[in-house]
């Protein structure tokens, strides 16, 4: 049990000496008790403020809280109505059943209790993912006791209730997890508090505890929707190969010019915006691309230009260029493949963000 | 796009909600609703079973082949066709019957929209209640295991919505483990708990319809119905030795008036304080335990000098509840066996005498002319005894149909006959030679049971005399049956009728079988004293048992509080005491992990040992054969099949060795 001495932070304040009278310093007599209770435990929680917990995170007693569900309540009160007509009609054996039920809801609390209690938490990896998309953080649960805990529910702090991961894990044994979070913004996102709760075995009363393992998941930037090129090849940039003049791939879509080949004019765009446009096709030649934050268009903002980027490195690693990227104040050299796509786009996710 | 995020096999381990319950958990739910209905369908209207058994199959059905539930509409069609159903069966949607027909129904049509957990539990709450509502009509043993049966389904439903993902076997063992743990919090509630006297607003009119007893009227026929039923009326504990069998007489109804065929109580009777009775001889204590008879009779051996408080004596000595008796009722009694009931109320001796003016000529005849001829009441008592006692009369559970002068025709035309015949043509007899003379009917012996020596009294005891008033002696017991067939008294009702006319377990031969249903009936009786009988008195009397002078309702509820919270307080430590008595093994293991841990080389909590050992020996080269083996033989001593003390002791040497 040496993971619960680590986990819960309140262990860690000096305990109350037997038999202390709460006399003049009741006040610092009190506090430690006061820490280490449930209640306190639960408040703590309930703050945003909480920091995150490294390493190995088990769900000590006090971490455990645990309160009667609604169909627990109705159970109550339907146990409350057969003992009132076992009274009236003088049922013996409605007292039997009616005790027996209530036994059975008692006894569940317990079972509920342990079937949470004691488990070890330990975060894994997360894989990144573009803004919008759900992030999945792998938790390995280890039951570390010599009994089975079954449907044990993992979710995420203001997930919907869709987001909820279920998981049993036998004796002796660590199940991995992942759980779904939303990724609203690029840059790090952090893990916020998970409540690990469980109903088993009845469903009548609910045992949770909150966790908040210390990872992060590295958001992209959303690639835009836009049809627009990526830029065109500059003559300074080296062994220019040249673009958007083979005839093979659909690449892009460019402005108009008049000495452009009506066999190429995008006509169901131009309908569309009523703004005439070229399509641009790629050739096979190998090609080496500069995408440059300063030369977009004025009127963009940065997350505007930075999906816009984040669309060019992905079509660029899947057409098999070889590109680079600049930013204000940083660079990625050229390269091409999976492995500069996502040095590209980290760089493009982080661009502006504290790295803390 | 190439960035797409998980791969599904990256989160198997996790599961989408699904709220309804897959088709093996739905096919236990409901059975488990089927045996809380079981006892009902036994009973109640033909067509309350054929609709669950048709929602249920439908119900089968939608799950199985993954259909629709059916519409509201529908939903709304079917409820009012089963609400039609109640009201043209009970004609009212109150009252008891039609109350577990209409919870049963609508039970059933639950089961067509149920789409989330949420009704799930509805489902099974209700299952409960009509669980419950079983006890309404019987509360045996058999109906208590039932009981017992339904609630370990259903409760295994609850644990099927939490864990769909889990064999029905498991769940069931949950469900088990559950009860079995909620077991003690049942007993301390059940004994603990405060009792009080019920009804608090009325039981139901119809809630003993149909028991079997003595009924306000005699007639042929009455009594030897009964002689058929082995159920037991009322059993009996006696504080010292039992009485003789032939002194047994349990004095029930008493009949005054007569019109040629029936016997009926009477006005006189029941009006006024009883008549001063002598008691001699010895007292009887003993401790009755009487059946609902839905009647207000409390029987009790003649004479009874003390009885419950509650209940009033009538001149003619029969004792009467305040009001019907629809529960099991237990009391103390006090008799003696000898007596002189010598009263003297000229109304009464005029109402005995008194005989419809038609109708049975021989008999009055002959009565009239024994009193012609004898000197006195006793002698034409003895005369008629005598008639019977050597006038080819025999006793028999099945007597010939009497026409409409019964007690002629009984008398001088068939004299075979139960004691009813005996009983009233013998007090026809009396009355028609002017000696005041009425009927008594009751029990008669009963049976002690050898495995808990209490005597039980059935209702094939049910029996019939007579009492005639002599000037000198009083109210005298009369017994022609006895006189008939001795052995009816003496040796019960098995001895005297042939064997075939008995029910089975009434029969001597098959003994058995009657000691099997001594067992039975012992054990029945327990569950009746301790478990139905349970009331207020018995649990005063328990308490004091234990210590606990004069139980209130605050004495009570401590209690029971402080006992409940230590047995559960028992009950969470036994489940969350982990006393972890690590194997040797085990512990030398994680010592030569942890070692490694703080080395940098943490062992992966996925890792195996083999695994783990082969990482150590790459990562420590100098070592590489060390931790090999060390890994090898945790794993084989883990693993394996048997673990010698000298290869512990090698494992222990290696990793104490073991320098990375």
């Amino acid at each position: 049990m040496s993971g619960s001495q680590r986990a819960g932070t309140a262990r860690d304040r000096p305990a109350l000496a037997p038999g202390a009278t709460p006399a003049p310093g009741w006040r610092r007599a009190l506090l430690p008790v006061l820490h280490r209770s449930q209640i306190y435990n639960f408040l703590h929680w309930s703050s945003r403020h909480r920091q995150p917990e490294s390493g190995t995170i088990v769900l000590g007693q006090r971490r455990v809280y645990i309160l009667p569900t609604r169909q627990g309540v109705a159970f109550a009160v339907s146990l409350l109505m057969m003992l009132i007509g076992s009274i009236n009609y003088n049922l013996s054996l409605g007292y039997v059943l009616t005790f027996l039920l209530a036994g059975i809801g008692v006894v569940s609390i317990l079972h509920a209790f342990r079937n949470l209690a004691h488990l070890a938490l330990t975060g894994r990896r997360v894989d990144a993912v573009f803004a919008n998309e759900i992030a999945w953080f792998q938790i390995d649960i280890e039951n570390r006791e010599t009994f089975d805990r079954f449907s044990i529910k993992l979710h995420g702090r203001d997930e919907p209730p869709a987001n909820t991961v279920t998981c049993d894990i036998p004796a002796g044994r660590v199940t991995a997890v992942s759980v779904p979070v939303r990724a609203t913004q690029r840059g790090w996102l952090q893990l916020d508090r998970v409540t690990v709760e469980t109903r088993f075995p009845i469903g009548l009363a609910r045992a949770w505890s909150y966790v908040k393992p210390d990872m992060r998941a590295l958001v992209y930037p959303r690639p835009d929707e836009s049809l627009l090129p990526m830029p065109r090849p500059r003559p300074d940039s080296g062994e220019t190969v040249s673009m958007g003049t083979g005839t093979d791939d659909f690449f892009g879509l460019r402005d108009y010019q008049p000495s452009d080949s009506p066999r190429h004019v995008a006509w169901k765009s131009a309908a569309r915006t009523e703004v005439p446009m070229t399509k641009v096709f790629s050739g096979r030649a190998s090609s080496e691309l500069w995408f440059d934050y300063s030369e977009l268009p004025d009127n963009m903002d940065r997350e505007a230009r930075l999906s816009r980027m984040a669309r060019w490195v992905i079509l660029a690693a899947r057409a098999g260029v070889r590109f680079g990227l600049r930013l204000p104040g940083s660079q990625v050299e050229l390269g091409d493949g999976d492995a500069q796509r996502d040095r590209c786009l980290r760089e493009l996710a982080l661009f502006g963000v504290d790295i803390g | 796009m190439n960035a797409i995020p998980p791969a599904p096999s990256q989160r198997s381990a996790g599961r989408t909600e699904n709220s309804t319950l897959p088709l093996a958990h739905l096919m236990l739910m409901l059975a488990g609703l089927a045996l809380a209905a079981a006892p009902h369908v036994a009973r109640a209207a033909w067509w309350m079973g054929v609709g669950m058994a048709a929602a249920f199959l439908w119900r089968l059905y939608i799950a199985w082949k993954d259909k629709a539930l059916p519409s509201r509409l529908i939903l709304v069609a079917m409820a009012a066709v089963a609400l039609t159903g109640v009201f043209l069966t009970f004609r009212t949607f109150i009252g008891r019957d039609a109350g577990v027909t209409l919870l049963t129904m609508l039970l059933a049509l639950k089961l067509m929209e149920m789409r989330a957990a949420r009704d799930v539990f509805v489902l099974i709450f209700g299952g409960y209640f009509v669980a419950l509502t079983n006890f309404f009509y019987s509360q045996t043993i058999m109906t208590g295991v039932l009981s017992l049966l339904t609630v370990l389904t259903l409760t295994s439903c609850l644990v099927s919505i939490q864990a769909p993902q889990r064999h029905i076997r498991a769940n069931l063992r949950t469900a088990g483990i559950l009860l079995a743990q909620a077991g003690p919090v049942m007993l301390l509630l059940f004994f603990l708990f405060p009792r009080v006297q019920g009804p608090l607003w009325g039981v139901p009119q119809d809630s003993a319809s149909g028991v079997t007893g003595l009924s306000d009227s005699m007639s042929p026929g009455t009594l030897s119905r009964l002689g058929q039923s082995d159920a037991i009326a009322f059993r009996v504990k006696f504080s010292g030795a039992p009485p003789q069998r032939g002194q047994m007489y349990w004095r029930g109804p008493v009949f005054w008036t007569f019109d040629g065929v029936t016997w009926r109580p009477g006005a006189l009777g029941l009006r006024g304080a009883p008549a001063t009775v002598e008691l001699l001889g010895e007292p009887i204590d003993y401790e009755v335990t009487l059946e609902a008879h839905d009647r207000q009779w409390i029987f009790g051996l003649e004479m009874p000098s003390r009885f419950p408080r509650n209940a009033r004596m009538t001149p003619d000595f029969q004792l009467l509840s305040p009001l019907p008796i629809r529960t099991r009722l237990r009391y103390d009694m006090r008799s003696y066996a000898s007596y002189r009931a010598a009263t003297d109320n000229p109304d009464e001796q005029r109402a005995a005498v008194a005989l419809p003016r038609l109708g049975n000529p021989r008999a009055r005849g002959l009565a009239e002319e024994w009193r012609r001829n004898l000197p006195g009441d006793e002698a034409i008592m003895r005369q008629a005894i005598d008639y019977f006692r050597n006038g080819g009369f025999s006793y028999t559970l099945q007597p010939p149909l009497l026409d409409r002068n019964p007690v002629d025709e009984f008398l001088f035309d068939t004299k075979q006959g139960f004691c009813e015949h005996f009983a009233s043509s013998f007090t026809y007899l009396m009355r028609a030679a002017g000696i005041p003379a009425r009927v008594v009917t009751g029990y008669q012996g009963g049976e002690i049971n050898p495995v808990d020596q209490y005597l039980e009294v059935r209702q094939a005891d049910a029996h019939a005399w007579s009492e005639v008033w002599l000037k000198d002696r009083g109210w005298t017991r009369v017994d022609p049956t006895a006189v008939v067939s001795p052995v009816r008294v003496d040796g019960g009702l098995s001895a005297a009728v042939p064997q075939n006319a008995l029910p089975l377990l009434m029969r001597e031969n098959f003994s058995w079988l009657r000691s099997w249903r001594n067992n039975w009936n012992a054990l029945t009786n327990q569950w009746n004293q301790w478990v139905l009988g349970y009331t207020p008195d018995r649990q005063r009397d328990l308490m004091s048992r234990l210590g606990v002078g004069q139980p209130d309702w605050g004495t009570l509820a401590h209690l029971l509080f402080w006992s409940v919270a230590s047995v559960i307080g028992l009950t969470a430590l036994w489940m969350l005491w982990r006393v972890r008595r690590k194997d040797p093994v085990q512990a030398i293991w994680e010592k030569f992990c942890a070692r490694m841990a703080r080395r940098g080389l943490p062992r992966q909590p996925d890792e195996g040992p083999l695994d783990y050992g082969s990482r150590l020996a790459a990562s420590l080269p100098q070592q590489a054969d060390g931790a090999r083996t060390i890994a090898t033989l945790y794993a084989d001593l883990r693993y394996g099949p048997n673990h010698p003390k000298e290869q512990v002791a090698l494992l222990r040497r290696l990793v104490a060795d073991f320098q990375p």
